[in-house]
């Protein structure tokens, strides 16, 4: 099994919310680490004198006036929702707080 | 061993646009039907792509420029991974790397007027509501993409009261811009703190910082910050070690409890959002921002103090009562008149400001009479009196001087007390002889 990487395949998949079987994580630490090692030789490029990037594009600033315009309808909205009461989206319980 | 509390802020603000932050639905959906205010954009259909709001935007520069931020001449957004039904994109746009403002400074009057350090102000997204049911979740995206600002403090507050006044200065502070309505009740204002204690020998920070959460006024983060300092103090003094974990605060209950630990805590991927182009402001930008900004409460009280030689309960009390404007117009109407005679006059209510500040001034000069020109707070009360009790004082001018004290009382009273005895003599003896 390639190893170069490190990655950590238990921790992508729990991020991911993927439940992963042994024999999966087993075939995706190999794929993924020949990934990654691909990916790496981009450490080869010199870069020294690149700025660096965050966007693939030079715009700046495309911004929206604050006007409103119509929203979907409530059952427009609800249409793709595999559960719904009363307006509401159902979904499983959930508890605790984000963010 | 002695602790001292190491405590840092985090504060959330939804702004009062009439727009979400990255689609044209409209923002307003307090108490309204659920899922009414949606579209693909904050419903995260695939393919929606978000158009960042230009007021939003310019809004939390307010803010920033009111903290003493530096602006940021390269801003971008970043998403933030995780979760969780309450943002259907399973990220939450956000600002990580490069916040629209950073670095800035809120004097408090606590502490000689403490400095307190601004770590950054940046601009996200709201997420939608939640409403836990016994076994199931339901969710309203009505507020799913509402411009939310987030301002975070360095830990450089040392107790509780620095953290409420600078939480309650803030409140104000966007208020005064225009920027949220700030409504805790409502949830337009949120307040996490950061706290821990650290040895008071040493100089390092804490190893550890405990997130509190879920707090929904200032008494209860007292009450949250209070009952936390405690708890850590009696685990510290017991040998227990502490670590990094975020709790909730049960305003019920009276005591903090735990949400999350270390093990859990969360890794959010944060990178670029490659949807949205950078964001900078130029020089000429923030000047054109700052132009329109609103004079703040804390100014524009500190300008009527300097301007106008008013104490500072009294210029406070002026802006408080939303009274400032009326003021500078009845100074400029009141010509020959002392400003803090006006102030005091509109302050203590000694007129109706029913009247227009002409009027209100022109009462003003009756009661004082033409000829004085500079007439303090208690002149003021004493002239009042002695035009009010003309009896008592042709009963003074007869040679009956025991109505002094009776004259005195009554010009204590106009004062509410606050004249000193031995003035108030003095002038009334003037003013009587005169």
């Amino acid at each position: 099994m390639v190893k170069t990487s490190g990655i950590d395949v238990k921790k992508v998949a729990k991020l991911g919310n993927l439940p992963l079987s042994a024999d999966e994580e087993r075939i995706y630490t190999d794929q993924l680490s020949k990934v990654l090692d691909y990916v790496e030789l981009l450490d080869r490029a010199d870069t020294k004198n690149v700025e660096p990037t965050y966007n693939p594009t030079e715009s700046r600033n495309s911004l929206r006036e604050d006007s409103v315009k119509p929203s979907l309808s409530q059952e427009d909205a609800l249409s793709n929702s595999p559960k719904n009461t009363d307006g509401f989206i159902v979904t499983k319980g959930v508890f605790g707080e984000e963010q | 061993m002695q602790y001292t509390p190491v405590i840092g802020l985090e504060i959330h603000v939804e702004l009062n646009t009439k727009t979400k932050m990255f689609c044209s639905c409209s923002a307003d959906y307090f108490g309204k039907e659920p899922n009414t205010h949606t579209c693909p954009v904050c419903l995260g259909l695939p393919g929606a792509l978000p158009f960042a709001n230009k007021e939003a935007l310019e809004k939390c520069l307010m803010i920033g420029l009111a903290l003493n931020c530096k602006i940021s001449k390269d801003s971008y957004f970043e998403r933030k991974n995780y979760f969780y039904p309450d943002l259907p994109k399973g990220y939450q746009i956000s600002q990580y790397r490069k916040p629209l403002c950073i670095g800035g400074s809120l004097a408090l009057h606590l502490g000689g007027g403490k400095l307190i350090r601004i770590n950054r102000v940046h601009i996200e997204e709201d997420t939608g509501k939640l409403f836990h049911k016994k076994s199931k979740t339901l969710i309203d995206f009505n507020r799913s993409g509402v411009p939310l600002v987030e301002m975070v403090t360095e830990p450089d507050f040392k107790n509780v009261d620095e953290v409420v006044e600078f939480a309650k200065t803030f409140q104000q502070i966007v208020r005064d811009l225009g920027a949220s309505n700030a409504d805790m009740e409502r949830g337009d204002l949120r307040l996490e703190a950061n706290v821990s204690l650290r040895e008071i020998q040493k100089d390092n920070l804490p190893d550890y910082r405990i997130e509190l959460k879920n707090i929904n006024s200032f008494r209860f983060m007292q009450h949250a910050l209070e009952y936390e300092i405690e708890r850590q103090r009696k685990l510290l003094e017991q040998g227990v070690p502490l670590y990094k974990e975020t709790r909730g605060w049960s305003e019920e209950k009276k005591e903090s409890y735990l949400q999350r630990s270390k093990e859990d805590a969360h890794d959010y991927r944060y990178f670029p959002e490659p949807d949205i182009p950078a964001i900078s402001f130029n020089d000429s930008d923030i000047e054109r921002i700052k132009a329109k900004t609103p004079e703040l409460f804390s100014s524009k009280s500190k300008r009527l103090e300097t301007e106008y030689g008013l104490t500072s309960e009294t210029a406070k009390t002026l802006v408080k009562q939303g009274m400032a404007g009326y003021f500078e117009e009845a100074v400029k109407e009141g010509e020959g008149l002392d400003p803090k005679a006006i102030a005091n006059a509109i302050v203590n209510k000694r007129q109706s400001t029913e009247l227009s500040p002409g009027e209100f001034t022109g009462k003003l000069r009756e009661v004082t009479g033409k000829q004085e020109t500079s007439m303090g707070d208690l002149e003021i009360a004493v002239l009042s009196v002695i035009k009010h009790n003309e009896k008592a004082v042709g009963d003074y001018k007869n040679g009956k001087e025991s109505v002094i004290q009776f004259l005195v009382g009554e010009i204590m009273r106009e004062t509410k007390g606050k004249a000193v005895i031995d003035k108030v003599l003095k002038i009334l003896l003037e003013k009587l002889n005169d």
